[in-house]
């Protein structure tokens, strides 16, 4: 990934700091003002989700640990960098804890935690973006959409594949099979990123990883950002296993009609081919992941129980509001994304 | 925990598993036909199969059951 546009003081101070070689006395410096810069904007910052400059700071730092940065050295454990992102996870962290609304607490058992996790993915009638999709997206909405779902979609199932070494037993083995189908079986044609890009290409777009982070708001970022966070760190594996569930709960249904929204205007297999593949597969992760990987594992770390509720429940709000920012800024015939595609769609 | 559901001998023995409200889950070496023979193209290991009747990819499940408040109990 290239480095984006800066977004305000902490994202420009981290650029900085990439800027320069590691140990010389300016780099450190930087660093130091890269702290100094993310402590008063985490202080002053009156919603961390929603807020642009410490969003994409926050991608940023864990794309070290993803596909890296073009042109910048490994930085992955650079101490200082590391000291300064924990400061915007536990502000981001806290921020979620106090806002995610958490379903009461089940039984620990497999079965009763399945249930509550299909009680809590229930489909709902009413406005939704797979509906306004389906039935009403322009062709540069459609395009906003994929661009949108780039950011993480490109490296599909990579933040929840850091749990594997973390789980045991019936989870782990649950959790492996599902990565194992999104990562293709074996055929790299078939990894769930690697439609995603066909999608892309199909449609017109660059699939190149990061292309359009520039373009993609704070709230899309904080999506993906919460997924790394759950996933790098062994502390919130419950919280990553729920996420993951929560996902695939609520993926077969909007899929489809994802799906048909590319059908009605025309966009061959080629682009729909992702969509319709998520339909069959994630009526069958949805299963694996509700009983056997969440109800496996709190039956196995059954003090993690309320960290796997709070995962299930943190994937569908703050991917809820990234998808109401879509459909809200459409049905007021806006963009969706913080600046407009300079591609031709 | 175990959670494979069989000892080791019986590991390659196909497995269907009854999902509460939901579909069965296939896994293991088992062909999908169609009544006259024909095979059903199967592209992942483990296939979920259509239980409420109301799939639009039968004999695959997706997820309609959900919405329909089907019940197996």
């Amino acid at each position: 990934m290239r480095i984006p546009e800066a977004r305000g003081e902490a994202s420009a101070r981290l650029f900085s700091v990439l800027e320069l070689a590691p140990g010389t006395p300016a780099a450190n410096a930087a660093r130091i003002e890269f702290a100094e810069a993310v402590r008063n904007v985490v202080a002053e910052s009156p919603e961390i989700v929603r807020d642009e400059d410490l969003q994409l700071t926050l991608f940023c730092l864990y794309e070290f640990a993803y596909g890296g940065i073009d042109g910048v050295p490994d930085l992955e454990w650079d101490p200082a960098l590391l000291a300064t992102r924990a400061e915007i996870e536990a502000a981001f962290e806290a921020e979620l804890r106090a806002v995610v609304p958490v379903p009461p607490r089940p039984e620990p058992t497999a079965d009763a935690v399945a249930r509550t996790l299909f009680d809590l993915t229930a489909p709902t009638s009413g406005p939704s973006l797979s509906r306004f999709v389906a039935k009403q997206a322009t062709d540069e909405q459609l395009h906003e959409f994929l661009v949108q779902r780039s950011i993480y979609t490109l490296k599909e199932a990579d933040p929840h594949s850091w749990a594997i070494p973390r789980l045991r037993g019936r989870a782990k083995a649950a959790l492996v099979e599902i990565q194992s189908d999104e990562y293709g079986g074996g055929r790299p044609q078939r990894m769930h990123s690697a439609i995603f890009a066909l999608a892309m290409r199909g449609a017109g777009l660059d699939d190149t990883y990061g292309r359009y982070v520039d373009n993609v708001p704070a709230i899309t970022l904080a999506a993906l950002n919460q997924m790394s966070m759950f996933g790098l760190h062994r502390r919130l594996r419950g919280a990553i296993v729920g996420h993951l569930a929560a996902f695939e709960m609520t993926s077969a249904l909007p899929n489809r009609m994802y799906g048909n929204g590319f059908r009605r205007l025309g966009y061959d297999e080629d682009v729909t081919w992702y969509f319709d593949e998520h339909v069959e597969a994630d009526a069958v992760h949805e299963q694996i992941a509700a009983r056997d990987l969440a109800g496996g594992f709190v039956e196995t770390e059954p003090d993690l129980l309320d960290d796997v509720l709070f995962g299930a429940a943190a994937s569908l709000t703050v991917d809820g509001w990234a998808a109401d920012h879509m459909r809200e800024a459409w049905t007021a015939g806006r963009t969706s994304l913080r600046a407009p595609l300079a591609v031709a769609a | 925990m175990d959670g494979g559901g069989g000892s080791h001998r019986r590991e390659d023995v196909p497995q269907v598993v009854a999902c509460p409200d939901g579909p069965f889950l296939v896994r293991g070496d088992v062909d999908i036909v169609t009544p006259d023979g024909q095979p059903i193209p199967r592209t992942r290991r483990t296939v979920a199969l259509c239980r409420c009747g109301l799939s639009t990819i039968k004999p695959f499940c997706d997820g309609t059951h959900r919405a329909s408040g089907f019940r197996t109990t």
